[in-house]
Parts: C-alpha cells; sequence; structure tokens
C-alpha cells in the first residue's frame, strides 16, 4: 500500500505540489489526472525517490522514499516522461542493457514482458530510434517491467502517441495489472480517466478529487443538456445572455448547458434557442464526463 | 560487475555508431597533428642556402657539390664573411649557411676530425630542422667515405645554430600542447557531453532509479574514453616519432604513464563539468571556454608563459595542460626521468584527486 | 453556417520521396469560415500535407490552391495569407507579449498604427491589454496558446493552420481557446487543425482522417461517428486505421 501524506513541493516561490494526501491499494491501477502544470511529474518524482519533498511523507509498503531510497529503488519500475530508451541501441540492446543494470537477464523475466514485446520482436535488430510512437513506447514499456518490479510508475506514457496505440497501451496495462503488480500513471487525457480503478484529478499541485471514474462523474449532480448546432458561436453568446444560465461551454462537437433550475427541460432550452433564431440539432441531458466534473471542481 | 559490463558495453555502441563522434575521437586528433606539423612547408626541393667556406679546399667544394646535388639545396651565395649571414636571413634570402672551419680538409685528414656550422633561420623552426638534418646526413655520409691516414673512423664535427628561435619552437614544440588539447577534447569534452546527454533525454532518470551506482556510473562513463584516449597517445606518439622524427629520448613507459595520467586528470574534468551543466550544450560550451581556450592560450602551448604578464603567470598555474606540458617535454625531449618530473606527477594527481572528490561531492542521486 | 466560397483546393495531390509515397491522391475542399480537422497518426502523411498547403514544399503531382494562389507557383503569396501555431513553438519567451506581436505583425509587413490598432484591439478582447509588457516566460500554458493564437491571427490571414494546438492545457483553457477558434472562424478565417488528439477533432466543423498518405474519411465528426455506429472520435479512429 501508498500512502501520501500532506506532501508538498515548493520549487522557490513557487508551490508544485501542495499538501497531497492519499492513498493507493496494493494490486491498483491509479491515474494521476491533471493538465500541464499540475505537478503530476514532480508528485511522480516524490514518490520514486527522485525528488526530495519540501514537506510531507510518502510510505511505499513502510518504505520512505527519503531514507529507503536505495530499498525503493530496486522496487520500482519506472517511464519517465520524456522518451528514455537509447535510440541508437537496437530494440533487443535496449532491453538486455536494463536486463543487466537491474541485475537480470531478459530470459529469466521474459515471461512478464511477453504479451507487450511480442509485438515488437519482430524489430528486435531495428534502432529504438527508428520505430514508431506506439513501439516505442512499447519498449519502453517492457524495459521498465524487465526486473519484476513491484511497482509500475509511468509518467505520460500516452502523451504524443496516437489513438490506436494508446488503446493498446491501455490494454497491456489492464492485463499487467491482473498479475497484482500495482500502476501509478499520469495523463493530461481526462478521457483516460476511465481506464483507470481509481483516479485523482490534479490542478496547480492540489489534489481536487480522488475516486472511481464513475464516483467522479456522479459528484456532478446538475441536470446537463449537450446542444447540438452548427452555429456554435452565436449558440454560445446568446446563451451567456440567458437569465437562468450556470454555464455554457464548448465539449467536442456539441455545447454542454447547465442552468440555474432544477427542473429545467430540454423543451425549455429548445424554445429559448428558437427565440434566439439558433437552429440546432436537438438539445438533449446527458450524463456528465470527467472533464465536465474536472471544470465544477476548478470553479471551486 | 556484470552491471558495469553492460555500462560499458553500451557506451562503446553510443561511440561507434555516432559518426560524428567517432570523427572527432580518431580522424581530428590525426589531422590536428598533420595542421600543425606542417604549418610550414616541408617541400625541402631547392632551399635557398648560403656557402661561408673558410676552407677553400677538396673536401668542402665536394661536400658543397654534393648538397646542391641533392636537389634539397640550391646555392643561392658563397659568402666571404660572418658579417654577412644575418642580413641574409633577415632578408628572407637565405634558410641556412653553412660554415667550413679554415683548413678543414687538412683537419680531417690528420686528425680524422674537423667540424662544421650549420646556422639556421629558424624563425621557421620545422624547415630549419629539416634543413639541418639533411645536411647532416650528407656531411656524415661524406666522412664515413673518407680513408684517413690514420686509420681511425673520421668524423666531421657538425654544430647546429638555430637563429632567432634558439628553443626551436615547431612541430616538436606543438606535440606536447596538441596531445594536451586532444586529450582534453577527447576525455573531458567528451565525457561530459555523454552524461549530460543522458540528463537531457530522461535515461538518467531510469540509471539513477536502477540498483547502478553512481559510482558504476562514473566509471561505466569514464573507462570507455579512457581506451580511446589512450589509442589517441599511442597515434600521435607514433605519428611524432615516424612521420616528424620528433625524438623519444627518455623512458616510454614513463611518457605512456604521464600522458595516462593526465587523460584521467581531463576525465575527472569531464565528469564535473557534466555535474554542473544540465544539457550537452551547457556542457559543450564549458568544454569549449573553460577548458580548450585556457589550454591554448595559457598552457605555453603556443605563448611562452615566461612572456605572459604577471597575473596571466599565476593563472597559468591552475592549468593543468601547463604541467604536463612541462613534463612531456621533459621526457620526450630531455630525456629525463621520474627524478625531474615528479612535481609535475604530484601536481596532477592532485587535480584528479580534485575533481572527483568535487563531482562525488556534487553528483545528486536525485533530480532537483 | 453555409458554405460557398472555396479557400483550399487540393486535386490529385501527390508526393512521393524517392519510392515512398507520403501524399496519394489527396481531394478535398476546405470552406471560407470553416474549422476543418486533419488527423493522422504519425506519419500518416499529415505533416507533408500540411507542409504542401502552406507553400512549404512543392507537391510531386497535383495541384493545391490556397487562399487564392497555387502552393508550387506562388508559394510566397500563399505564405502571406495564412497564419500559423504550433504547440511546439509559439511565442519567444524572453520578449513581452507586445514585443512578440510587433515581431510578427512586423513580418507581415503591419506596421505603425496599423499593428498598434490591431494589437490593442486584440488584447482588449482577450481582457489581457494591461499585461502587454509582461514576459511571455512568466505566463501560464494557458495563456501563452490563447496569446500565441492571437499573435497568428495580428496579420488579417484568409487561414490559420493550427499544429495540436491544445494538448496538455487544463478543460476551462482548452474551451476558451476553442471559444476564440470559434469566434475566429465567425468571422470568416479558416481554421486548419492538424492533430492526433481525437478529443481535438471534436470540435471541428469536419474532419479528414489520413493513413498511409491517403485520405480515409472526411465527414462530420458526428456523421463519421453514426456512420461506423461508435460513440467517440476514437473509435472512429481505431476503425479506419487499423
Amino acid at each position: 500500500m501508498i500512502t501520501i501524506h500532506q506532501l508538498t513541493k515548493q520549487f522557490g516561490p513557487v508551490t508544485a505540489v501542495d499538501r497531497v494526501s492519499l492513498t493507493v491499494n496494493g494490486g491498483e491501477l491509479f491515474g494521476f489526472i491533471g493538465p500541464d502544470g499540475a505537478g503530476k511529474t514532480t508528485l511522480l518524482r516524490m514518490v520514486n525517490s527522485l525528488m526530495l519533498p519540501t514537506s510531507g511523507e510518502v510510505s511505499l509498503w513502510g518504505l520512505n522514499p527519503v531514507t529507503d531510497y536505495k530499498q525503493v529503488r530496486t522496487m520500482i519500475g519506472y517511464m519517465p516522461g520524456k522518451f528514455s530508451l537509447y535510440l541508437d541501441l537496437t530494440v533487443e540492446e535496449n532491453l538486455q542493457f536494463f536486463a543487466s543494470v537491474f541485475g537480470t537477464t531478459v530470459a529469466e523475466n521474459y515471461h512478464l514482458i511477453a504479451d507487450i514485446y511480442s509485438h515488437i520482436e519482430l524489430f528486435k535488430h531495428r534502432k529504438a530510434g527508428q520505430l514508431s510512437g506506439g513501439m516505442k513506447q512499447k519498449l519502453a514499456l517492457s524495459c521498465a517491467l524487465i526486473h519484476k518490479p513491484r511497482l509500475l510508475i509511468l509518467d505520460e506514457p500516452t502523451t504524443g502517441v496516437d489513438a490506436v496505440s494508446r488503446g493498446e497501451f491501455w490494454e497491456m496495462l489492464r492485463k499487467l495489472k491482473h498479475s497484482g503488480i500495482t500502476i501509478l500513471v499520469s495523463t493530461p487525457y481526462m478521457d483516460e480517466a476511465a481506464l483507470c480503478d481509481r483516479v485523482a484529478l490534479m490542478q496547480n499541485g492540489n489534489v481536487l478529487q480522488v475516486d472511481t471514474p464513475i464516483g467522479i462523474t456522479q459528484g456532478f449532480t446538475r441536470p446537463l443538456f449537450a446542444i447540438r448546432t452548427q452555429h456554435r458561436h452565436e449558440a454560445l453568446q446568446s446563451l451567456r445572455g440567458w437569465e437562468y444560465v450556470h454555464k455554457v461551454y464548448p465539449y467536442g462537437e456539441t455545447l454542454h448547458y447547465i442552468d440555474h433550475r432544477q427542473g429545467v427541460t430540454v423543451d425549455d432550452i429548445e424554445a429559448y434557442l428558437s427565440v434566439c433564431g439558433i437552429a440546432h440539432q436537438g438539445v438533449q441531458r446527458v450524463a456528465p464526463g470527467i472533464e465536465d466534473r474536472f471544470m465544477e471542481l476548478m470553479d471551486g | 560487475m556484470k552491471q558495469l559490463q553492460a555500462f560499458i558495453r553500451k557506451e562503446f555502441k553510443h561511440i561507434f555508431r555516432d559518426g560524428l563522434t567517432v570523427l572527432i575521437l580518431f580522424v581530428m586528433p590525426i589531422a590536428q597533428l598533420l595542421i600543425f606539423g606542417y604549418v610550414v612547408s616541408t617541400e625541402m626541393r631547392d632551399a635557398h642556402i648560403g656557402i661561408l667556406d673558410h676552407a677553400r679546399d677538396e673536401a668542402t667544394r665536394e661536400i658543397t657539390r654534393r648538397m646542391a646535388a641533392s636537389g634539397y639545396f640550391k646555392i643561392d651565395a658563397m659568402l666571404s664573411s660572418e658579417a654577412q649571414i644575418e642580413p641574409a636571413f633577415r632578408q628572407g634570402r637565405l634558410k641556412m649557411v653553412v660554415v667550413f672551419e679554415p683548413g678543414f680538409s687538412q683537419r680531417l685528414q690528420k686528425d680524422g676530425t674537423a667540424s662544421v656550422q650549420l646556422l639556421a633561420d629558424a624563425s621557421d623552426a620545422n624547415t630549419a630542422q629539416l634543413l639541418t638534418g639533411y645536411s647532416n646526413g650528407i656531411i656524415q655520409k661524406f666522412a664515413m667515405e673518407q680513408n684517413v691516414a690514420s686509420g681511425a673512423m673520421p668524423s666531421i664535427h657538425t654544430q647546429v645554430r638555430m637563429f632567432y628561435n634558439e628553443a626551436l619552437k615547431g612541430v616538436f614544440m606543438s606535440v606536447p600542447g596538441l596531445m594536451a588539447m586532444i586529450l582534453m577534447i577527447v576525455s573531458a569534452m567528451m565525457t561530459s557531453i555523454s552524461i549530460t546527454r543522458e540528463k537531457e533525454f530522461g535515461s538518467m532518470e531510469v540509471l539513477l532509479i536502477s540498483p547502478l551506482k553512481p559510482w558504476q556510473i562514473i566509471v561505466g562513463k569514464v573507462i570507455p574514453y579512457l581506451l580511446l584516449a589512450f589509442v589517441n597517445i599511442l597515434t600521435i606518439l607514433s605519428m611524432s616519432y615516424w612521420v616528424f622524427q620528433m625524438p623519444v629520448n627518455g623512458s616510454l613507459a614513463l611518457l605512456l604513464g604521464v600522458s595516462t595520467l593526465f587523460t584521467l586528470v581531463a576525465l575527472s574534468l569531464g565528469i564535473f563539468i557534466s555535474t554542473v551543466a544540465s544539457n550537452q550544450m551547457v556542457a559543450m560550451f564549458i568544454s569549449m571556454f573553460a577548458l580548450m581556450l585556457p589550454t591554448i592560450l595559457l598552457s605555453g602551448f603556443i605563448y611562452p608563459i615566461e612572456n605572459m604578464p604577471w597575473a596571466l603567470q599565476v593563472l597559468s598555474n591552475i592549468m593543468p595542460p601547463k604541467w604536463f606540458i612541462i613534463a612531456i617535454k621533459r621526457i620526450m625531449l630531455q630525456g629525463g626521468g621520474m627524478e625531474y618530473i615528479w612535481k609535475e606527477v604530484l601536481i596532477l594527481s592532485g587535480f584528479v584527486v580534485l575533481f572527483i572528490t568535487l563531482s562525488v561531492k556534487r553528483f545528486n542521486v536525485r533530480i532537483g | 453556417m453555409t458554405h460557398t466560397e472555396t479557400v483550399i483546393t487540393v486535386s490529385h495531390l501527390y508526393k512521393k520521396f524517392g519510392k515512398f509515397t507520403a501524399n496519394d491522391d489527396l481531394n478535398f475542399e476546405v470552406y471560407r469560415g470553416e474549422i476543418f480537422g486533419f488527423l493522422g497518426a504519425n506519419g500518416a502523411g499529415k505533416t507533408t500535407a500540411m507542409r504542401i498547403l502552406c507553400g512549404l514544399s512543392s507537391p510531386t503531382s497535383g495541384t493545391a490552391m490556397v487562399a487564392g494562389y497555387n502552393v508550387a507557383e506562388q508559394p510566397e503569396l500563399v505564405k502571406r495569407n495564412i497564419g500559423y501555431m504550433s504547440q511546439k513553438f509559439s511565442l519567444y519567451e524572453d520578449l513581452t507579449i507586445w514585443e512578440n506581436m510587433r515581431l510578427y505583425a512586423g513580418i507581415y509587413g503591419v506596421t505603425g498604427k496599423a499593428f498598434r490598432d490591431r494589437a490593442e484591439n486584440l488584447l482588449s478582447e482577450l481582457h489581457f491589454l494591461n499585461h502587454r509588457h509582461e514576459l511571455i516566460a512568466g505566463l501560464s500554458l494557458g495563456w501563452k496558446q490563447k496569446l500565441a493564437f492571437t499573435v497568428a491571427l495580428i496579420h488579417r490571414p484568409a487561414i490559420v493552420f493550427l499544429d495540436e494546438p491544445t494538448g496538455g492545457v487544463d478543460p476551462v483553457t482548452r474551451r476558451q481557446f476553442w471559444e476564440m477558434i470559434y469566434e475566429a472562424a465567425h468571422q470568416g478565417t479558416t481554421i486548419f487543425v492538424t492533430t492526433h488528439y481525437m478529443d481535438e477533432a471534436e470540435y471541428c466543423d469536419r474532419i479528414t482522417i489520413m493513413a498511409d498518405g491517403k485520405i480515409k474519411a472526411l465527414d462530420t465528426p458526428g456523421n463519421l461517428k453514426a456512420s461506423m455506429g461508435v460513440e467517440t472520435m476514437n473509435e472512429v479512429f481505431v476503425g479506419l486505421t487499423r
């Protein structure tokens, strides 16, 4: 079990991580979700012992990354945000190097990575620099897993990777989870929250909420409407001028509308839109997404 | 141990897979040595020389004839007095003057020994060196062929005098400086860049997280460059010896030992730079400006330290290349042994200890 | 929003590098005031196509007309009439907001009073006029993005090319950014967005999906999802490129 208590990191006047407290259960796939600059990387680096906290504590199964960093480091598999493989070494050479450095061999733990590595084994004599983004990511994951870590820490593993590879990557993480490994992963993509067991929503060094993805969206209790129109700019202006509006904002190809009144209906909104002369292709009551809740939490 | 091996193997792969690195490591030293060695043209045909023949006998005429016939020299002037020598050098008309002593032939026959003076304009050190070398060869060959009455081996004593540049700062002088410079580039710059590259690409984070110990990372980075630097030392020395006929008067083992010591200084400096620099560009700039320029300007490589202002002379004492250059000149040119260079060796060892201590202190097992 | 006026016309566009065909018979039109999404995985050929449309590279065959000019024959005129913003590089960190604006305006020949009026107008709309003498380095990522977009509009280009404009920004800022885009589109600027983030694609009027150098699909996000019977653009993309 991982316990984070009042963890804070200060860089000069900037508070990158601000009194964060949470626990992660063993075997959990836990996500840190937030935009760039939210403090995800700093937080993960304090957990993996690469950075010293300004104050607060981390406990990894009873070990403190500050004082017991040597033991902590042997049990962690880590993929930093920057692509960390050696581009001038081949796929196989990278894997062998990381295996040797962690005091093991590829053969010994091959079963752990077989599922992932099999995707790229065909290219094992190719230099890592010539792999596609998705393949690099699979190789980096193989390298992080080769020493059979108890805890896997992945810092923005899917940034800059196309949708297909992202999907495959999350599939792999789910499989790994079944082998009992605890996984901490950070991502700026809100839609990836749904793929975690539990997530912490982060913004400006603070954790806004920790819950299951369903729990998070259930925290959004106001009625939410999606308006489909080709005249998004005009519709936004008109709706903002309505006396009952609480909030309205673009959401994918629709606009999300939240009213002050609890009992507002689709008909009310459609009526208002036609008064304003805005053509639309339908108003629907919809279930909130992670982003809706995230924005609500950001408002405080 | 296996971890260290894997690390070193990886380093060698990085080095040999990067064309630019290979070029810097292996081609640049040779190219630089050639450029420095041949800054003066070694086109030795028809060098203008003068003869001041106080003897005017059979032997001196024959030596003069042979020199003219060798093709290396063009006898430009027959001088009649010593007073004419300097003006001829000053005007750049002559590169060398051969002075035969009075009664040359007679002395050679009777005493079995005679002497000749070779006066060269050494402002062009390399040419002067070659001219006197060739002349000496012709003269000695002539001496060997003489049948002398006494039956003893005849000998002609040649006395070489260099004008304007008595210390003869030419290729012989530039080889030690060049070695210092190349070892600095190979060792300090390449190591610091290769360590900072890992920081820049984020792989250092993974290495730190791994069970590799800091000393293993450092040693793993140092060993490949130490070996490559040693290859460079051998290349430079063999080239200076065979291409430029530079003598190695002292012990070769001592020479290699001191060079390796200096390589260690440079490597520890490189590691130190990498603990200060956050990325490759910074490492490169520190190496260039903090190492290369002082190596070239303040070590006595190009400008003699004796002629520097007092402040710079003091500053030159903290330049490791200065001590290295002094030491290897003593070994190579003066044939000095350990007893002559112990002070330099001690100072260089001090630098190694200093930089390693600073690096270990600064090497962070964490980031930020 | 009825689209009649065409600002980009691409027909039978091919780009080959040796044996490799990066763009294989591309055909599409983009209308005035449209937000056009250009999607594809890394290496699908979208960067190559965008370089051609910006006048940075010539097609091997076929034609591309951008803002009324042929990219192969009048690349300089194409460049004058487009704006560009990328997430990777946008504004000079060590210059102030105002200095950045003056720089880019100057590059396009907008100077003197014309520049001042335009820049003040744009900053007022952002409610950021009081901050104009602050360094870019001190701003949040969200503000940098919004300002970069503003600067890309400073010479009133017909088309603005945006390269992954909102990756990594928080949901609120991201929406402010899209609202700026809607506003610009509403005023007649065409917005050409290249991205591989599928959630960015959802905000576009129409999108093309490229794979292996070819256009696999071109329609509104809603129609694409409906035609494949899926819920998200992610699924559309995975379905089309697998």
